[in-house]
């Protein structure tokens, strides 16, 4: 059991620079979920992690020791693959024992330890299986029952669930986080699925293009976002964003005004842009609410809730909105509401958060 | 005939299941739309059918003939032996003044022709002369002069029966028309593989083509596979120019190196001999080696390899335990053409190998000196090409499947 610390990790492909100086500190025993688009990073950091990926610059430590010039071997991390890279020629038992073999654990206690993991993860009835035998599901959970025979200091996982459907992908998730609450290990978690990421996350790292928007608790990033991009990132549909300017008392989109509750504080005039998260409207007005009004241009029913997709003024906006059970009280809508205090506010060119004293 | 086109039709139809092997993983679903097969399909079949027929002609060929004795291969083709055959035989009843018997005041000379002279069949007509050699069915009494008669049935027992001064001197002659059934012999093999006196038995040379061909053959594959492993997967400087320099190798001629080499041989030692022999196929055998093996390697999922080193494996045991099984059809699919091409090979064992006492002579030279001293005997040469192609159909038929059979399904999704 083992923190990692990462500072200032920089990945160059030659001239190329692709990771821009990572600085990161993965608690013992913490989950952390590096997400971000494809092309980001995330991989390569993890890759850098693992010794699969020379570090060009910065500091790499496991258990606070510098890893940057030890072998994969030799830094104790277990790492479970996006297309699970089971040994194709070895059954279940024998992929699960490889490490251990490797390690010259005593036979009689790879056994054991075999056992022990397959009990844990219902694969008993298949270690006699060959991996092109297994379905998706269970081929992923032999790649997890690799790693976590090895009891590593560090698990890594690279996109594990990506290759399997929705509804697998939903069970593995949980399986992932049960396993994580019962074995207690490090672990550091890719994926570009903000869902798993807020799901799975003690700490989420949000990245782009090769550097960290921002870390913090799921809850964190998801109400406190630094800037638009892990604004538009998290959160399922994303928040919406729309071009605005700052007046005295609130700020103004097209025609309209969204009053807002804080303190300007001499920014009046400031182009922003304004984010508002699609759970957080209603139809009906309240205390403190602005009125948004909007066009209308489709409704998505989801069941208990429905999406209202739209214009205001010229930024393509999402709504999320309940039904009670029937969507044609939706169509007519042309206006929705949203508390004042709820309403994000970020600098129009930077992307940065705009504080407002509430 | 035969000898050549066989060989060269086993390897035309092995490189086709070796290339299917390696390659055809890459560029698998050569039919188009779903459901329709496009006409090249049809012309592979065709190909594929006609290159079966043009390798399966000339062995089925050579190992009838191979089995047959010369008398009958000079009279008949190898198809022919394979239903019943005509032949004209000339039998003589047996010397009537030893074994004639009274009957009454008249003598009787009774045997059986297959009895006394050997061989099988039926007789179907019969004559006793040669103007008229199908004058009487089987069973029929011929009368000749006097009151000489002679009778002879199918199963080739004849009655000669006439006065005491007929039944006197030499025998009767019999031409007789015989169906046999097939009949093939094991003569020929015993002859060439069993008979120690035999001089130009294919024995030693079979055994001495056994002691080139296998360290010929492990000796490379177990050099490239290290080479290939390297190539593919480690990081090193200079590999890019390696792999360039393998794949440049592939088109030197080997011609071109049998003087210096042998030079070479000569002078650092090694000499003519089988140590001399091998080191040559294993440096011919090389460049192919490598860049198949290297190329089959790289298509294996970065990831397994990636896996192995996070789950503690150094270079060696990744090699050992994930690439080599992991390799398997792309070995099996070198080591039988290296196995062929050596088997098959005479240039570099003329050059390397063979010396002037003879002791060193492998089957390919062996048929070589055979057609020259024995070009009329066709068993013999039919025999000796058999035994020169049985070991790479056995071999070639053992390994196929392991061309085909895909190791990697399941391993990534």
């Amino acid at each position: 059991m083992a923190g990692v610390n990462l500072s200032g990790i920089i990945k160059r492909y030659g001239a190329v620079q692709v990771v821009h100086g990572i600085d990161l500190d993965v608690a013992e025993r913490e989950f952390v979920v590096l997400v971000g688009p494809s092309g980001c990073g995330k991989s390569t950091t993890l890759r850098m992690i693992a010794g699969l990926e020379e570090i060009s610059e910065g500091d790499l430590e496991i258990d606070g020791r510098r890893m940057n010039r030890v072998a994969p071997k030799d830094r104790d991390v277990a790492m479970v693959f996006q297309n699970y890279a089971l040994y194709p020629h070895l059954n279940v038992a024998d992929n699960m024992a490889f490490g251990l073999r490797i390690r010259k654990m005593p036979k009689d206690q790879i056994a054991t330890t075999i056992a022990e993991t397959a009990e844990i993860l219902g694969l008993t009835d298949y270690l006699a299986r060959r991996p092109a035998d297994l379905s998706g599901g269970q081929r992923q959970r032999v790649a997890m029952g690799r790693a976590i025979v090895r009891h590593p200091k560090v698990f890594l996982f690279d996109e594990p669930l990506s290759n399997l459907d929705a509804k697998l992908r939903t069970q593995m998730r949980a399986e992932i986080k049960r396993l994580h609450n019962r074995l207690g290990v490090t672990s550091v978690y890719v994926t570009h699925d903000q869902v798993e990421a807020m799901t799975l996350a003690d700490r989420i790292v949000v990245m782009n293009d090769g550097r960290i928007e921002q870390i913090g608790t799921p809850m964190e990033l998801f109400n406190n976002p630094v800037n638009t991009f892990v604004a538009g990132f998290l959160g399922s549909p994303p928040m919406n964003q729309m071009k605005a300017q700052l007046t005295e008392t609130g700020a103004r989109v097209g025609a309209s005004e969204i009053k807002l509750t804080g303190a300007i504080n001499g920014n009046a005039g400031r182009d922003v842009i304004v984010g508002i998260r699609p759970e957080h409207v209603t139809l009906y007005p309240g205390d403190q609410t602005a009125a948004l009004p909007i066009q209308l241009d489709l409704v998505e029913p989801l069941g208990s809730e429905a999406l209202l997709h739209g214009r205001f003024g010229e930024d393509p906006v999402v709504f999320k909105t309940e039904t009670n059970g029937d969507i044609a009280h939706l169509q007519g809508v042309n206006q929705v509401h949203v508390p004042a205090s709820l309403v994000k506010i970020f600098d129009a060119e930077t992307g940065r958060a705009l504080r407002l004293e509430h | 005939m035969t000898d050549q086109n066989a060989d060269r039709g086993t390897i035309v139809a092995g490189s086709q299941q070796v290339f299917k092997g390696i390659f055809g993983r890459k560029n698998a679903a050569p039919t188009g739309i779903a459901g329709s097969k496009s006409s090249l399909s049809w012309l592979v079949h065709v190909s594929v059918l006609a290159l079966v027929l043009l390798w399966v002609f000339p062995t089925v060929g050579l190992f009838v003939s191979s089995f047959r004795t010369g008398d009958q291969i000079s009279t008949s083709g190898w198809w022919a032996s394979l239903g019943t055959s005509e032949q004209n035989v000339v039998f003589r009843v047996a010397d009537p003044d030893e074994n004639r018997v009274a009957d009454g005041d008249q003598f009787v000379v009774t045997g059986n022709f297959f009895d006394e002279k050997g061989g099988s069949g039926t007789i179907t007509v019969w004559g006793t002369s040669s103007r008229a050699i199908a004058a009487y069915q089987a069973g029929d009494l011929a009368e000749l002069k006097g009151t000489e008669t002679i009778t002879v049935d199918a199963s080739g027992a004849y009655t000669w029966r006439g006065a005491e001064d007929e039944i006197t001197g030499r025998g009767q002659r019999v031409f007789a028309t015989i169906t046999a059934p097939p009949e093939f012999t094991f003569e020929n093999y015993e002859n060439m593989l069993f008979d120690p006196s035999n001089s130009e038995g294919m024995a030693k040379a079979f055994f001495n083509t056994l002691t080139v061909t296998i360290p010929a053959t492990i000796i490379p594959i177990v050099i490239a596979a290290f080479a290939a492993y390297a190539l593919a997967w480690m990081d090193f400087p200079g590999r890019a120019l390696l792999i360039a320099a393998v794949v440049g190798f592939l088109v030197v001629p080997l011609q071109l190196a049998l003087i210096p080499l042998l030079k070479l041989h000569l002078g650092t030692g090694i000499g003519k001999g089988y140590l001399g022999v091998w080191l040559a196929h294993t440096g011919f055998g090389m460049p192919l080696a490598i860049y198949l093996l290297r190329n089959y390697m790289v298509g294996l999922p970065k990831d397994i390899i990636e896996n192995a080193k996070v789950d503690g494996a150094t270079d060696f045991q990744i090699f050992t335990k994930i690439i080599l099984p992991l390799s398997f059809p792309a070995l099996a699919a070198f080591s039988i053409f290296q196995f062929l091409w050596t088997w098959n090979d005479l240039l570099v064992a003329k050059v390397f190998l063979i010396d002037s006492t003879g002791q060193t002579t492998v089957m390919t030279n062996q048929i070589t000196e055979l057609l020259g001293t024995r070009g009329g005997n066709w068993e013999i040469l039919a025999t000796a090409a058999f035994v020169s192609i049985a070991v790479p159909l056995v071999v070639f038929f053992a390994m196929q499947r392991y061309l085909v059979r895909g190791l990697l399904a399941g391993s990534v999704k």
